[in-house]
């Protein structure tokens, strides 16, 4: 009673009054929430259309890189060309060094077979007037291929004297000619392929001896540049999958581990406050300077090899390191406390409590930011050029020390090479294939959360 | 109660220091054996905070400092030698929320027994699990669903699940932190009725903020005001015959 004597209300707008006050406020205010919700959506639109953009140019672009012009071609296996001795067989009193040193000169004799000869025999059946345009015809299927027949005969030597129908990739101006990807109206200095090989070409193409076939060059095979059309991403690949290995293996458990401890154990003071802003502030360093890094103390100090996915790895993983931290120790501070104190009211000691009903509660969100963390480290580029990793690698690297470019890189590589007609698509369509391994991370980053999110 | 019972828990000059704040002002008391002791007072008079004392959960909290002695059968709680895991064996607690962890309601049992080693086989476990259970009078709620989740349970039966689970390790005193303030009347007074069964076998230190809770389910009542312990007696005597003024506005309904 005294408090309302004491403080009577001060009428500033009459009682009256207050409704049409009210109601001409609320106009005003709805007015601007109907503009800031559709500055928002035309937002979310105008991000989401340059998105689809994105996908329609790259889709469109690389697509068609996924099948390529291979040429349909009775080879046969000449013995009069093939000439070698029988494969080496390992004798019962042999010691295996011994075997494989003969194995391995067979092999060097395999390896001088003029191997284009087979093919240059097999095309000059299908196209009469060959004899006179010798040069063109070498030129009709890619360099590389004829490995493949190298590899064939050494795989199976029996093979010699018969005759196999096969599928070889042409060279990659023929390719370029034929998805129309070079003006046909071009006078005859500026193109790439002779008149000759342009009238066989559309000839072979026309009877259907020359088709689009999917490539499997492109998977299979590592980088070329003796033999663009034979140009993969194998190496890049395992290149990437090693590094991915390294950082999962590292940064992983490291960066959890070390979010467990700050986050749990560490006493607050000023080291840990100095700690905790170093991590902050390693998640926003350039990542180029963690090239510098690796390039000065990994190879310059510690003598690790050069362009290696072990290299590569390390510093990818210092890198992801702080993105892990963070995101645990997130997700470590979002479980609710009385759980805790659950665990801790029953006897169960500090370390118990956390390990036995905490982090179970926060794999989901700790698997998360791994995942995105590896993500992120996936699709670096610029660490990667600093240590060697966009040197020009023409195979498959067997372990993590042994050198290997990685998919980003060999984005950046196939963007610069010098037939554009040709690499734009290459490139386009090694870009889908790291979105592809982006996207599939992130939904086993989403399947995990799904799988192991618990309620209470 | 007489007074001439065993004590249990004896409590000297505590005072508890959030960094510079002084938040309880040197409590002296005791507790007996086998009584149901609550502790009442307006929020933030320090009721919650002396037990949290009394199973050092204090301790879990960054920057609070305990000084004073606290006993348990006459040995001191923060002796160096003690070791917390063991003295909150013995001193189980109970919260004001319900907090069963996201297991099944056999785990959440099973979970403090296991983590001392009190069963040697899965038997001797579901033995556990089950008087627990029955102690707790939801044995035949829950006898059924066992593997289903405790946090699946009602409000009420979810306490009731904390409480089992709390007996299972066989403490000699609960410390109940207003364990009924987040229930409905009805679940309200089965958990009552639980205490006073429970208190044949424990001694039970209980805070809430409800009177009539007190009235009904204590022998004994302590008024806490402003970190400090006004005045400790016998329910009926504080609640019928107050000493102090404080006391008496605060029971009355002046304040709080």
């Amino acid at each position: 009673m005294t408090i309302l004597a004491e403080n009577p209300i001060k009428t500033v707008v009459h009682p009256s009054q207050v409704q049409q006050k009210v109601i001409a406020s609320l106009h005003r205010r709805h007015r601007k929430e109907a503009w800031f919700r559709r500055t928002g959506l035309l937002a979310v639109l105008i991000s989401l259309s340059l998105v689809a953009l994105l996908f329609i140019n790259i889709f469109s672009k690389g697509l068609p890189a996924f099948w390529q012009s291979a040429i349909t071609l009775e080879i046969y296996f000449d013995p009069n060309i093939i000439k070698i001795p029988a494969k080496p067989e390992q004798a019962a009193d042999e010691s295996d060094n011994d075997f494989r040193q003969r194995y391995l000169d067979w092999q060097t004799q395999v390896g001088f077979v003029n191997f284009n000869r087979l093919i240059t025999d097999s095309l000059q059946k299908i196209l009469p007037d060959a004899t006179k345009h010798r040069r063109d015809l070498g030129r009709i299927v890619t360099s590389g291929e004829r490995f493949a027949l190298r590899d064939m005969v050494v795989a199976d030597p029996s093979i010699i004297g018969q005759t196999r129908s096969l599928h070889l990739l042409t060279d990659a101006n023929i390719d370029v000619w034929l998805k129309g990807n070079i003006d046909r109206s071009l006078p005859d200095e500026q193109q790439q392929l002779s008149p000759k090989m342009r009238e066989w070409v559309d000839k072979l193409a026309a009877d259907g001896v020359i088709q689009n076939r999917f490539s499997l060059a492109l998977f299979m095979n590592p980088d070329s540049r003796s033999s663009l059309a034979s140009a993969g991403l194998a190496g890049a690949f395992m290149g990437s999958f090693y590094m991915m290995l390294v950082v999962i293996l590292l940064a992983v458990p490291m960066g959890v581990a070390a979010a467990i401890y700050l986050e749990e154990f560490a006493p607050r003071n000023k080291l840990t406050d100095l700690v905790e802003v170093n991590i902050n502030n390693l998640a926003a360093v350039p990542s180029i300077v963690f090239g510098l890094l690796g390039a000065s103390v990994l190879i310059g100090w510690f003598n690790l090899p050069m362009s290696a996915p072990i290299v590569g790895g390390l510093v990818l993983s210092l890198m992801t390191l702080p993105t892990v931290i963070i995101a645990t120790r997130s997700t470590l501070k979002a479980i609710p406390p009385s759980i805790r104190q659950a665990a801790l009211g029953l006897g169960a000691s500090k370390m118990q409590a956390i390990f036995h009903h905490v982090l179970p509660l926060a794999i989901p969100g700790i698997l998360t930011g791994a995942i995105l963390g590896v993500a992120q480290a996936l699709g670096e580029t610029a660490p990667l050029l600093l240590i060697g990793m966009k040197s020009f690698v023409a195979s498959i690297p067997a372990s993590p020390f042994e050198q290997a470019s990685a998919l980003p890189v060999q984005i950046y590589l196939w963007q610069g090479n010098e037939l554009r007609n040709f690499f734009e698509a290459r490139t386009s369509a090694a870009i889908i294939v790291l979105l592809m391994m982006m996207i599939s991370l992130n939904g086993l980053a989403i399947w995990l959360r799904k799988k192991y999110e618990k309620r209470w | 109660m007489s007074n001439s019972a065993a004590v249990k828990i004896s409590a000297k000059d505590v005072k508890v220091f959030y960094g510079e704040n002084e938040a309880l002002h040197g409590i002296s008391m005791d507790v007996y054996e086998n009584e149901v002791i609550s502790f009442i007072g307006p929020s933030g008079c320090g009721k919650s905070t002396f037990l949290r004392c009394m199973n050092r959960m204090n301790d879990t909290i960054e920057h609070c400092r305990v000084t004073g002695s606290i006993t348990l059968d006459g040995r001191d709680i923060h002796d160096p030698a003690l070791d917390v895991v063991q003295l909150r064996a013995q001193v189980g607690m109970v919260f004001q929320k319900p907090n069963p962890f996201p297991k099944s309601i056999y785990e959440n049992i099973a979970y403090g027994p296991k983590l001392h080693g009190l069963a040697e086989r899965k038997a001797d476990l579901d033995d556990i699990v089950e008087s627990s259970l029955r102690r707790a009078g939801l044995w035949n709620e829950v006898k059924d669903r066992l593997d289903q989740p405790g946090t699946g349970l009602s409000g009420g039966q979810q306490q009731r699940l904390c409480i089992a689970r709390s007996i299972a390790v066989s403490p000699e005193v609960i410390l109940m932190d207003e364990p009924c303030s987040a229930l409905d009347p009805i679940a309200t007074s089965i958990i009552e009725e639980l205490i006073d069964e429970l208190k044949q076998n424990f001694t039970i230190v209980i805070v809430t903020h409800n009177m009539q809770q007190a009235a009904r389910v204590s022998d004994r009542t302590a008024f806490f005001h402003l970190g400090n312990l006004i005045e400790i007696g016998n329910t009926n005597d504080v609640f019928t015959n107050p000493q102090q003024k404080r006391t008496e506005d605060y029971i009355t309904g002046r304040y709080g």
